[in-house]
């Protein structure tokens, strides 16, 4: 590998290439369309001509004599029969048609403007000022000779020309032909050149009017050996045939006389032909197509948008050492580990170097060969490849690995498969924060798939419904010093995206944290065991004697996964609603989540305890203990959750829903009267008496009040329905705890779906004055504008279901838009960022050394350390401090 | 309508000039040369309102910027006028 600058860019020019050029620079004339006769020999002067570089083994170029991989390619060229203008030129060759005069090419600027002008253009030399005010200067030079209709020169008269998109121009109507245009380019002096912003040195304006056309190297447009033998050529070369075709036929035409409309036709044809050669995307053009009917991609094509080579190829690349496969979740695995199948591990390797001191020790390494395993057929790591001084690799298989071990000395490179331990970078598309691409240490795991801790979803933004994400190894030792310091799972616990955790439990651990710690249930002696040993602890907690048996508290056995000395004292979610006292505590004082040195005192342990975003121990631990043992904490956190809620048991069933029928009878009763209020308000409305809101129509009011008796109804539902719904459900344990779900959800499912809506107001689509033919026509009645009256468990009807249907749509299509839209923004906002740095003073500058802040955020405030934006958490430390008084 | 000046208004943060006598202390005490500073277009509304009390103030005038932080209290920021458009 090379170190250092081995060249450095002086200078960038921009240059026109002229025909000699071309035909300098050219190895071979091509004349003829063909690219190999029938024995598969390339036809000499063909496309395919040995002088423009060999792709085939076994052939030499005819030009450098080089192989396959030694020749570079070399250009050749086309001579056309009539000269066709350059796509990428028609602004360029517009202006000066525009600006200069038609019959003696000169500019249309009187002798003063043009001394005066060049006075101004000669202070910016072109090759050292901004082209953005060169490119300024010129376009108000060229505006002002364009308006010109008589040249002050000759005094000839001047016609419009307008440019027919995409390369027609007409004068008065009548087609100027490239040939004309031509000539006229030919006619401007050198000395006026400059106005147009050209180096007369470098580039003349008749060169965007092409005669010559140069054929790319054949390494450019390989062809393609079929399995069937067939022969496929590359979208260029099928390009250039037809080219070559048409210039032939063009040239024979107007060699033997034929009517000038055959000639203009075909003149036509080879215009498009050379156009869609440059870019097959241009706008009123036919995209030329394959016989397939796929368009073909051109030289344009090649280069640009995300698949084109800036983004494609230079920005973004494959990489070596990475494996991609589906993920599934390990509850046994620490947030830090990634568990990888041997099938992956075995391919990827780390580079060792060898050295005096471990000499040895990867002498025995090499000499387990490629496919190792221990005595009880277990996972070792063995090596794959080991590369000599000289950079030449040896593959190692069992029978040379013997052989091999005996021959490594200092300095060799072994390339040893992965091992558990190492650090490696795990990521999932998209990569939208930091926390999308993190350090794991390994783990070798049966199966095919990659493994992870639960609490590790969030981050990633993962669930296990068939994501795949990518595992890279890392090559080199500073940067495994780096992922281990700084992108370690532990290390990513606070996001820097609103100071607090990302990384908590998340559905059943919550679940069972709740259940665990709310009225603080008595657990069996054996039943604590069994949840115990899902831990690394080996203690047991206080326990409390009831007929002579041990029985335990839950909150005691979640104080034995808390940090020592930790003191904390929160709302839980489940009371943070409540002012005085919250309807599921039974002491005032389970209110808060109280924590003394390590030991839970009351409370209910929920999402707002252990919860990703929210979970408040997760963030106190990881101030107060910093990350290695708050992943400790979220380690034994999720095993617990899990070890306890496999003894206890969860699940929810459509009978957990079932309400008296009495509350039925009231719900629908409700709804009812909402239908009936609903069309009160519409017949109010119809006979004019509808007071109108301050500030609205009396349309607006209408719906408004409609909108707010639907929603009045089914909060109304949904109060009758959770009233037998208590915290021994299911459903409601999770919506109370935040596990998953809401109340809402819970209402919709057991009381009533209500009001549909699409853009905030309700449904009011369709067919003509009606959402279904099922209404009449102005119907704007609750069930006819999308009132869902049922619920989810009794079943909608076809036309509430209709109705949700639009109403879910829409929720579908906005995260569509919304998705591609901030995906735009982000990338817009990563380009403007990339080059940005903070440096020692927290001053933030571009790579000019320009600042653009004086200190980082104008607080030099890390919003990682902050808590939740805020400065400090003054309470917190306060009784913090307090309980260490005592 | 009476003429607004935008350096009254609430959202808009205090700008100062800074006096030619002092634009080397400030600059040494940023540790940066003149031309690395963030700049200000002549024609920002902020800078025409100092017109109006400073008289004319040519390119390169430092300007002291001092804003509204939640967390510092306050905090400064310094532009150099040009006479650059911004898009």
């Amino acid at each position: 590998m090379t170190t250092g600058i081995s060249k450095r860019i002086y200078k960038i020019q921009f240059a026109l290439l002229s025909p000699d050029e071309i035909r300098k620079m050219s190895q071979v004339k091509v004349i003829t369309a063909d690219t190999y006769d029938d024995d598969g020999y390339p036809i000499e002067r063909g496309l395919m001509d040995l002088h423009m570089g060999v792709i085939e083994p076994g052939l030499k170029c005819a030009t450098c004599g080089g192989k396959v991989d030694e020749c570079p390619g070399h250009f050749g060229h086309i001579e056309l029969a009539m000269p066709v203008v350059h796509i990428g030129f028609i602004k360029e060759i517009k202006t000066f048609l525009d600006a200069t005069c038609k019959s003696c090419g000169k500019i249309k600027l009187t002798e003063d403007e043009i001394s005066s002008y060049r006075e101004r253009f000669s202070q910016l030399s072109l090759s050292n000022s901004d082209p953005e005010v060169i490119s300024l200067m010129s376009k108000k030079v060229t505006d002002e000779a364009s308006q010109r209709m008589v040249c002050p020169h000759c005094g000839a008269q001047q016609n419009k020309v307008i440019l027919d998109k995409p390369t027609t121009f007409r004068e008065e109507g009548i087609k100027v032909t490239p040939k004309e245009i031509r000539e006229r380019l030919e006619r401007v002096p050198d000395e006026h050149l400059v106005f147009f912003g050209l180096n007369p040195e470098v580039a003349r304006p008749e060169w965007m009017v092409l005669t010559v056309l140069p054929v790319p190297p054949i390494n450019v447009r390989p062809s393609i050996t079929l399995e069937t033998g067939e022969r496929s050529e590359d979208d260029l070369t099928h390009k250039l045939v037809d080219i070559i075709r048409i210039s032939q036929r063009l040239r024979e035409s107007r060699d033997n006389g034929s009517p000038q409309l055959i000639i203009e036709d075909l003149w036509d044809l080879l215009q498009f032909h050379v156009t869609t050669y440059f870019d097959n995307q241009t706008a009123g053009i036919p995209p030329a197509r394959h016989r397939s009917g796929r368009a073909l991609k051109t030289l344009v094509q090649r280069l640009k948008g995300k698949e084109g080579r800036f983004r494609s190829n230079l920005s973004g690349k494959r990489v070596n050492f990475s494996a991609r496969t589906v993920i599934s979740p390990e509850p046994f695995l620490s947030v830090n580990e990634v568990g990888v199948p041997e099938k992956a591990a075995r391919e990827l390797t780390v580079p060792v170097t060898v050295n005096v001191f471990n000499v040895e020790s990867i002498r025995e390494f090499v000499k387990r060969g490629p496919d190792p395993r221990d005595e009880f057929g277990k996972y070792l790591a063995g090596v794959n490849y080991i590369i000599r001084p000289d950079g030449r690799r040896i593959k190692i298989t069992s029978q040379n690995a013997d052989e091999n071990s005996k021959r490594i000395e200092p300095g060799w490179i072994v390339e040893r498969q992965l091992t558990e331990g190492d650090i490696v970078l795990f990521n999932r598309q998209p990569s939208l924060h930091r926390m999308s691409m993190m350090g794991h240490t390994v783990r070798i795991l049966d199966g095919q798939t990659f493994r992870f801790n639960l609490a590790v979803c969030t981050p990633y933004n993962a669930d296990f419904d068939g994501d795949e994400m990518n595992l890279h190894i890392i090559q080199k030792e500073e940067a495994r010093a780096e992922a281990r310091i700084i992108m370690k799972v532990q290390e990513q616990i606070m996001s820097p995206r609103f100071g607090g955790p990302i990384i908590g439990g998340i559905h059943d651990h919550i679940t069972a944290m709740f259940l665990l710690t709310h009225n603080n249930p008595l657990f069996p002696e054996d039943e604590t065991v069994h949840m115990l040993s899902y831990l690394d602890i080996d203690r047991m907690p206080e326990p409390v004697v009831k007929n002579g048996k041990k029985f335990y508290h839950g909150r005691d056995i979640f104080s034995l996964i808390l940090p020592e000395g930790l003191n904390l004292k929160f709302t839980s979610k489940l009371c943070s609603g409540s002012k005085e006292k919250c309807e599921y505590e039974d002491d005032p004082a389970d209110k808060f989540v109280y924590i003394v040195d390590g030991k839970m005192l009351h409370g209910t342990i929920d999402e707002a305890a252990i919860g990703s975003f929210s979970g408040e121990i997760i963030d106190k631990i990881f101030r107060k203990y910093g990350s290695e043992e708050t992943s400790k904490f979220i380690d034994r956190m999720t095993r617990l959750g899990v070890g306890f809620i496999s003894i206890r048991g969860f699940s929810t069933g459509i009978a957990d829903y079932d309400i008296p029928e009495s509350a039925i009878a009231r719900i629908e009763e409700i709804s009812a009267q909402a239908i009936e209020r609903t069309e009160k308000l519409i017949e109010t409305y119809r006979n004019g008496l509808l007071q109108p809101s301050p500030g609205r129509s009396v349309e607006d009011t209408l719906e408004i009040e409609i909108l707010s008796t639907t929603g009045m109804v089914r909060d109304e539902s949904g109060k009758i329905a959770s009233t037998f719904l208590g915290l021994n459900n299911p459903s409601v344990i999770m919506a109370r705890s935040g596990a998953r779900a809401k109340m809402l959800n819970i209402s919709e499912v057991a009381g009533m779906v209500g009001q549909q809506s699409v853009r905030g107001g309700r449904l009011n689509r369709g067919y003509y004055g009606r959402t279904l033919p099922h209404f009449k026509v102005n119907d704007i009645g609750a069930m006819a504008r999308g009132f869902v009256k049922s619920s989810y468990k009794e079943g909608l009807n076809p036309l509430e279901y209709f109705m949700h249907s639009i109403g879910g749509r829409e929720g579908l299509v906005d995260i569509a838009v919304r998705t591609s839209r901030s995906g735009y923004m982000q990338r817009r906002l990563i380009n403007a960022f990339e080059d940005l740095k903070v440096d020692e003073d927290l001053r933030v500058q571009d790579t000019v050394g320009a600042v653009i802040q004086f200190k980082y955020g104008e607080d030099g405030v890390d919003p990682t350390r902050s808590d939740r934006g805020e400065t400090i958490d003054v309470d917190y430390h306060a009784f913090d401090v307090e309980q260490e008084v005592k | 309508m009476a003429k607004f000046n935008v350096l009254q208004h609430e959202l808009v943060p205090e700008h100062h000039v800074v006096p030619k006598s002092e634009e080397d202390k400030v600059l040494k005490e940023l540790d940066i040369a003149k031309d690395l500073l963030p700049k200000i277009s002549r024609s920002d509304p902020a800078i025409k309102a100092l017109e109006e009390i400073h008289g004319p103030l040519e390119n390169g005038t430092i300007i002291k910027i001092v804003r509204k932080s939640p967390t510092m209290g306050y905090s400064v920021y310094y532009r150099v006028i040009t006479s650059e458009v911004f898009k």
